[in-house]
């Protein structure tokens, strides 16, 4: 039963990521738009941008759904990799600001005549990756040791690295930092060489998203499944019982947390180039609690779910913050009550929770015929399977 | 004073011991010497500090004043809980601590003694040699039948037998066992009583129990804790017919009586 499971996932990962890497560029690159089989621009954009909360999500959900650890700061480490792409990007805009000058256009405004210290490594692109990888990295490596080290769980763990993420949203509000204050960096015109506003540079980007997501998928599903994985899962059922075994938890947790920024950063990443802009308001508390949410309605504990929740969620408020502008945090507020109270394991879980809940009918159906939900027609059918399965189940019922 | 002076083959020593818990002496002045390959069981009224000393042992909680140490001079008061038990102390929890999302199997897999480390978690893999030490220990505590059961489906007394497989599988010099019985039934509590007399001499252990018939069963050399210190050490019968026992643990009982 357990291996259908696997293969059952390993088939929906397949077709799933042949269809984002390969069918759905293709649709874009090679139909006529006006052709119904057409996927716009736009399409293939938001798709990008979706793909990277994917990894957000699933950076949530090694913490939370498989480490026992809810962090609701992830998207500060999602918007540190953004704004090392950010600074990137800015320096290859050139002298092609507002302002025509060598140096990005909101450093002239606030008097700066030549690049700042920390600017200059920027212009090579190889330098920036590594800082994303090193900030975020660091940042989490930092955070975690002192939090684990003190034995900081629970809601106590959540509002810390709620407080952490804030505390850098005010500071990259400042303009004395020196990242573009409350605007962050926008109008970015090429990567490595490519102009952003081609169509075919937005592609790639996408494909890169599509990819990049495969392969966190699949580091994730190799390393959950190691006795590493199976160690995350037993300090989130029972830590004590983990330490008195004689395993440093917090070393285990130290390495979830920082593998977990960098999945984060990855995905900031990704997303800047194809948003077209990074500013702190992506580091605003609420931005992490929307990628709790996606993990809960996805299912957490699970990778295909984040996955599916952070696609679904972010549809459905593209779809709603158009349709209803005013009504979309109570959307997502009453989403994640619903989930939290009648959804438990997300639509990962929905399958086996209605399979037990048509056991449960079945099962009580028996001896009184079943409500006016069930209707009419399939009422005769039951009854003579029930004679034949009675016994068994009423000689069950009192162990 | 009741207990005997050190010598080079205890396995556990405490000496002076002192805990409070924000004024509230739960370990006061406590002295406890335990030899090599023992079985003993520690017992006392609630409040007595039996957990707490388990605590201290542990590492969970450190001493306001004393010693604690394991064989030969390996002071345990400043490791950690996963350094103390990598030195080869494992312990039983009064409700059982098994991870109730793995299978049996996997819950002794995970406690099996060889690595504790980040990259050996990551990159080992299972020898058919570990595989077959596991069930084992799987026979040795009767849930070979049930490896592939999640642990959370067990019952209690069967988690209580897990819990017990996990410590083995660890093979420690020392065994901290609290309330084994704890909501077992009798045959259960019988059988888990012979496990535990079928470890004697291979490790030693330190039982904490409060049932009387348990403790009548296993039992070879019995501490009675009160308020924190030992009251008096000796066998069963000794200590049930100790005049300071019987005012402070079974006098009560007898109070009740009339």
């Amino acid at each position: 039963m357990r291996r259908s499971f696997v293969n059952t996932e390993s088939i929906v990962v397949l077709a799933g990521a042949i269809f984002l890497i390969v069918v759905l560029p293709c649709l874009n690159a090679f139909t006529a738009p006006q052709s119904w089989l057409h996927v716009s621009d736009f399409t293939i954009n938001l798709y990008g941008k979706y793909l990277c909360y994917a990894m957000l999500a699933i950076s949530v959900d090694l913490l939370w759904g498989y480490t026992g650890l809810l962090s609701l700061g992830q998207a500060l480490f999602f918007s540190l990799g953004g704004y090392m792409m950010g600074m990137y990007l800015m320096r290859m805009i050139g002298s092609l600001g507002q302002y025509r000058e060598p140096i990005p256009d909101f450093l002239v405004f606030l008097g700066w005549s030549n690049l700042p210290a920390i600017w200059k490594p920027f212009n090579s692109f190889a330098f920036a990756m590594m800082m994303a990888v090193l900030l975020p990295g660091g940042l989490a490596a930092v955070f975690g040791f002192l939090a684990f080290r003190s034995r900081i769980r629970g809601v106590y763990f959540a509002i810390l690295t709620q407080a952490l993420t804030y505390a850098a949203c005010l500071l990259f509000f400042r303009n004395s930092l020196l990242m573009g204050g409350n605007n962050g960096f926008t109008d970015f015109k090429f990567i490595v060489g490519y102009n952003l506003n081609l169509s075919a540079t937005q592609r790639g980007l996408y494909i890169c998203s599509a990819v990049a997501l495969l392969f966190v998928y699949l580091l994730c599903k190799w390393m959950t499944s190691t006795k590493f994985g199976k160690i995350q899962r037993a300090i989130r059922d029972s830590e004590t019982r983990v330490l008195f075994s004689g395993y440093s938890t917090a070393h285990f947790k130290l390495f979830v947390f920082v593998l977990a920024s960098l999945i984060a950063s990855l995905g900031g990443v990704l997303y800047v180039p194809q948003v077209g802009i990074i500013n702190p308001s992506e580091m605003a508390p609420d931005h992490s609690l929307e990628a709790v949410v996606w993990v809960a309605v996805g299912g957490r504990g699970t990778l295909i779910g984040p996955i599916l929740g952070a696609i679904l969620v972010n549809g459905l408020k593209s779809w709603a913050t158009r349709a209803y502008p005013d009504m979309w945090l109570l959307f997502l507020g009453a989403l994640f009550i619903f989930v939290t109270l009648f959804m438990p394991s997300g639509i990962i879980g929905l399958p086996g929770q209605v399979r037990a809940l048509k056991k449960k009918i079945q099962d009580r159906g028996r001896p009184a015929p079943p409500s006016d939900l069930t209707g009419a027609a399939p009422l005769p059918q039951p009854v003579p399977a029930n004679s034949a399965a009675a016994p068994g189940r009423n000689a069950s019922k009192p162990g | 004073m009741t207990s005997t002076p050190p010598h080079p083959e205890f396995i556990l020593l405490l000496e002076n011991v002192s805990k409070s818990f924000e004024g509230f002496k739960a370990i006061s002045n406590l002295t406890f010497y335990m030899d090599a390959g023992e079985l003993r069981v520690v017992i006392g009224p609630n409040g007595a500090g039996k957990s707490t000393m388990l605590d201290l042992i542990t590492g969970r909680i450190r001493p306001d004043a004393g010693k604690i140490e394991f064989g030969k001079d390996t002071d345990l008061t400043t490791l950690s809980e996963p350094a103390i038990n990598r030195l080869g102390i494992g312990r039983k929890f009064q409700t059982p601590a098994v991870y109730i999302d793995h299978t049996v199997f996997e819950n002794i897999r995970l406690s099996l003694e060889g690595s504790r480390g980040l990259w050996n978690a990551l990159f080992s893999r299972l020898t058919a040699q570990r595989r077959d030490r596991i069930y084992e220990i799987l026979k040795t505590v009767s849930l070979d039948a049930k490896s592939g059961v999640k642990a959370g489906a067990l019952s209690h007394g069967q988690k209580q037998w897990l819990e017990i497989g996990m410590l083995l599988a660890q093979n420690p010099r020392l065994l901290l066992v609290d309330e084994p019985a704890a909501g077992m039934t009798d045959e259960e509590t019988h059988k888990t009583g012979e496990l535990l007399l079928s470890l004697e001499g291979r490790h030693s252990i330190l039982v904490i129990e409060h049932d009387m018939t348990f403790v009548r069963q296993i039992a070879r050399k019995v501490t009675v804790l009160h308020q924190g210190s030992v009251l008096c050490e000796g066998s069963v019968d000794e200590v049930q017919n100790d005049e300071r026992v019987r005012e402070v643990y079974l006098g009560r009982k007898k109070k009740d009586k009339h």
